[in-house]
C-alpha cells in the first residue's frame, strides 16, 4: 500500500517540483509515466524514502516516511521497500545466492535458505546460485536483481525503467515476471518508466 | 553473511592488490619485529656477560679488542702477559682488587672456544655444573650446554683441539695431539659460558710446547716453554702463582672491592700509564659498541618508518580506489537497509584485516629471518639468538598494525559512509 500527497521538493538553488499524488492498493501495479526531465526519478527517490520532500507526505504500510528518523528510514526501507534499478547491481564479492542472504540480514530478517532457492527457483536461476552477479547475462542479472529486491517481501516495489535496455520480447517477460512476483508477495507494484511499450500492458497510470 | 565475511570476500575479491597491501604491511611489521628483536637479545646478551666484571687486563693493544675477546670471546687477543707481571692482582690484600680470574685462550674445538681458567668463572657468570664434575687437572675440559648439544659430547668423550680460533676446515685445522676428556658439562645459563670449552690454564703450556714461537705468530697463544710433557700423569692442580712468573696468560678479568671508590675510578689509568699492560673498563667499551649499534639503528628505523608509511599509503589508496568501483554496492546496501555506521564499520574492517594478515605474516618474517641468523650468528659473534622468543613489544605492535590498518582506512570509511543513494542509484546516470 502506498499514498502519497501534496509532494513537493526544491533542489539547493533549483527548480521547484510538484507531484500529483498517487494512491496504490496492495497488489496493484501502476505506471509512473513523464518524459526525461519531468522529474519521475525525483518523484521515485521520494517515494521510496531515498530524498525527503520539502512539503507533503509519503506514507507506505501506514508508515509516514516523514516521521522516521534517518536510522530507522535505513531500516525500513530494508524491511518494505524493493529496488529495481535501470542497471542491475550487486555486491560483486558475493554470489547471486549471498547477495540475497546479505539483503535478508541487513534487512534485519532471519536468513531463510528456503525462501532463497523458492524466489531463485521462480526466477530460473536455481543453477546460478553459486555464481558471481558479473558471471551471469544480461536477462540473468536482470532476473537477479528482480530476486533481490523481492526476498523480503516488501511493500512495495519499485522499478526504475526496467525495460529500457530490453527488445519487445523481453519487455514483455519482464513486466509479467515483476507483475506476478509483485502479486504472489501482495506487494505494491510502480514502474517509473517513459517506455510507451508499457502503456499497452499496464493500465493504471499517474503522468506527470 | 555477517559484515565481518563481506570485508572478507571484498579483500579476496582483488586478491592481488590485497596481496600487495599485505606483504608491504608484513615487511613493515616483520623489520619492526625483528629491530626489537636483535636489541632487546643484544642488550640482554651484553649485559648477562658482564657478569659483575670491572676491568680487564691483559696485553697492550685495543681496549675495546681486549674486551670483546676476554669476555665475549669474539676476534683476536691483543697479546699475552707473563704472570710475574700481573702476580699484583693476585694478592687477597690488594686494596682495589676483590677478585681476579686469569684467562687463557687461543685455541679451539670445532669453532668453539677453548678457555683456560680456574672454576670460580663459573661463580662469576651463574653457570652452574648439569653433569659430570669441575675440571681440576689439566686436559681435563667443562664444556658449555651449546658445545655438547651441537657436537653430541658427553662425560668421557675425548677429543683434540684445534690450533687457533677458526674452524678452517678438517684439512686446513693444525691439530693438537692431545686429547682432552670431558668431565662435567654446564647447565645452560644464557651467557658466554654455554659456548666455551673449559680447562685449566696450565693445559695451554702443555699443548703449546710442540710448536715454536706460537705466541709471535699472532694467534696470541698462552704460553709455551714448559719442558716437560707430563700432562697425562696425575698433576696436582697447583695455584697459577706457584708456577713460573716466565709462564704466560692472555687476559685477567678483575672485581673491585669498591668500584665506585676514588682508587678503583683511577686504576685503568694507573695501570696503562705505569706499566706495560692494558686496562680497559668494560661496561664504558660496551657502551661504545651500543653506541655505534644505536647509530646503525637510527638508520634502520627511518628505513622502516618510511616502509611503515607506504605501507599505510598503500592500503588507504587500494580502498580509496575501490571506492569509485563500489559506490553502487554501498548504494545498494543502504537501499537494503544498512545505515552509514554499516557502511563506515564494512571499509574500517577491510583495513583491519590487511593489518592483522601483514602482523601475522610479519612475525613469522620476521622470526623466520631470526632462525636463519641464529644458524651463521653463533659462529661468528659468540651470540646466540632464541629466534622463536616472542616479546611483550610484539603483542603492542598488533596495537599499533590495528591503529594503523584503522588510519589507513577511515578516510575511504568516512567517505562511505557518506554514499548518496539518490544520486549515485537513480540520479540522471
Amino acid at each position: 500500500m502506498l499514498n502519497s500527497s501534496n509532494l513537493s521538493f526544491q533542489y539547493p538553488g533549483g527548480e521547484s517540483l510538484a507531484f500529483p499524488d498517487l494512491s496504490c492498493l496492495a497488489g496493484e501495479t501502476r505506471l509512473l509515466l513523464g518524459k526525461s526531465g519531468s522529474g519521475k526519478t525525483t518523484m521515485l527517490q521520494l517515494l521510496a524514502g531515498l530524498r525527503r520532500p520539502t512539503s507533503g507526505e509519503v506514507v507506505i504500510n501506514g508508515q509516514s516516511l516523514n516521521k522516521l528518523s534517518d536510522a530507522a528510514l535505513d531500516h525500513f526501507r530494508g524491511q518494505n521497500i524493493g529496488m529495481i534499478f535501470q542497471t542491475a547491481h550487486f555486491l560483486q564479492a558475493l554470489s547471486v545466492a549471498e547477495n540475497l542472504r546479505i539483503a535478508q540480514k541487513l534487512a534485519g530478517k532471519p536468513v531463510n535458505e528456503g525462501r532463497i532457492d523458492e524466489l531463485l527457483s521462480q526466477l530460473d536461476l536455481s543453477g546460478k546460485a553459486r555464481s558471481l552477479p558479473g558471471r551471469l547475462s544480461v536477462g540473468q542479472q536482470q532476473r537477479a536483481a528482480i530476486a533481490r529486491a523481492l526476498i523480503n517481501e516488501p511493500a512495495v516495489l519499485f522499478a526504475d525503467e526496467p525495460t529500457s535496455a530490453l527488445d519487445d520480447e523481453n519487455t514483455q517477460q519482464v513486466v509479467n515476471l515483476l507483475q506476478e512476483q509483485a502479486e504472489r508477495v501482495g506487494a505494491t507494484l510502480l514502474i517509473v518508466t517513459h517506455d510507451n511499450r508499457l502503456t499497452n500492458l499496464i493500465p493504471q497510470q499517474t503522468h506527470l | 553473511m555477517n559484515l565481518v565475511r563481506l570485508s572478507w570476500k571484498n579483500l579476496t575479491f582483488k586478491p592481488l592488490s590485497a596481496l600487495l597491501s599485505i606483504l608491504l604491511f608484513a615487511l613493515s611489521i616483520g623489520l619492526i619485529s625483528l629491530l626489537l628483536s636483535l636489541r632487546k637479545q643484544a642488550d640482554e646478551q651484553f649485559d648477562n656477560n658482564l657478569a659483575g666484571i670491572n676491568l680487564v687486563v691483559g696485553a697492550k693493544g685495543s681496549p675495546l679488542e681486549l674486551t670483546l675477546n676476554s669476555m665475549y670471546h669474539v676476534g683476536y687477543a691483543t697479546g699475552n702477559v707473563p704472570l710475574g707481571k700481573i702476580k699484583a692482582f693476585f694478592n687477597p690484600k690488594h686494596p682495589i682488587v676483590e677478585d681476579v680470574v686469569p684467562l687463557s685462550v687461543g685455541d679451539s674445538y670445532k669453532g668453539y672456544r677453548i678457555v683456560g681458567t680456574i672454576p670460580k668463572i663459573l661463580d662469576w657468570y651463574g653457570a652452574g655444573i648439569a653433569e659430570g664434575k669441575i675440571w681440576q687437572h689439566d686436559f681435563e675440559v667443562v664444556i658449555g650446554e651449546e658445545v655438547a648439544r651441537v657436537n653430541g659430547l658427553k662425560l668421557g668423550s675425548k677429543f683434540k683441539s684445534n690450533h687457533g680460533i677458526i674452524d678452517e676446515g678438517d684439512e686446513n685445522n693444525i691439530e693438537h695431539d692431545d686429547d682432552f676428556t670431558v668431565v662435567g658439562i654446564l647447565a645452560p645459563s644464557s651467557t658466554v659460558m654455554d659456548q666455551l670449552v673449559l680447562t685449566t690454564n696450565q693445559t695451554y703450556w702443555h699443548s703449546h710446547e710442540g710448536h715454536d714461537g706460537t705466541a709471535a705468530d699472532g694467534e696470541d697463544h698462552a704460553g709455551h716453554d714448559h719442558a716437560d710433557h707430563q700432562h697425562t700423569e696425575d698433576h696436582a692442580p697447583t695455584s697459577l702463582m706457584d708456577e713460573d712468573p716466565e709462564k704466560e696468560i692472555t687476559s685477567l678479568l678483575v672485581k673491585y672491592r669498591n668500584a665506585s671508590s676514588f682508587q678503583a675510578l683511577n686504576f685503568p689509568r694507573n695501570i696503562n700509564e705505569n706499566t706495560d699492560l692494558l686496562a680497559a673498563n668494560p661496561a664504558y667499551e660496551i657502551s661504545e659498541v651500543r653506541r655505534q649499534f644505536d647509530s646503525g639503528q637510527r638508520i634502520l628505523g627511518i628505513l622502516v618508518l618510511a616502509i611503515t608509511i607506504v605501507s599505510a599509503l598503500s592500503i588507504f589508496i587500494a580502498l580509496f580506489s575501490a571506492l569509485r568501483d563500489r559506490r553502487y554496492e554501498l548504494a545498494l546496501m543502504r537501499t537494503m537497509g544498512a545505515g552509514r555506521g554499516k557502511l563506515f564499520l564494512l571499509i574500517i574492517l577491510e583495513g583491519l584485516m590487511v593489518a592483522v594478515i601483514g602482523y601475522v605474516l610479519g612475525l613469522l618474517l620476521s622470526h623466520g629471518i631470526l632462525s636463519l641468523m641464529a644458524a651463521n650468528i653463533t659462529d661468528d659473534f659468540r651470540y646466540s639468538l632464541s629466534p622463536w622468543r616472542f616479546l611483550p613489544e610484539e603483542v603492542w605492535l598488533l596495537a599499533v598494525a590495528l591503529f594503523i590498518g584503522f588510519l589507513a582506512a577511515v578516510i575511504p570509511a568516512v567517505q562511505a559512509s557518506r554514499t548518496d543513494i539518490a544520486d549515485t542509484l537513480t540520479g540522471n546516470n
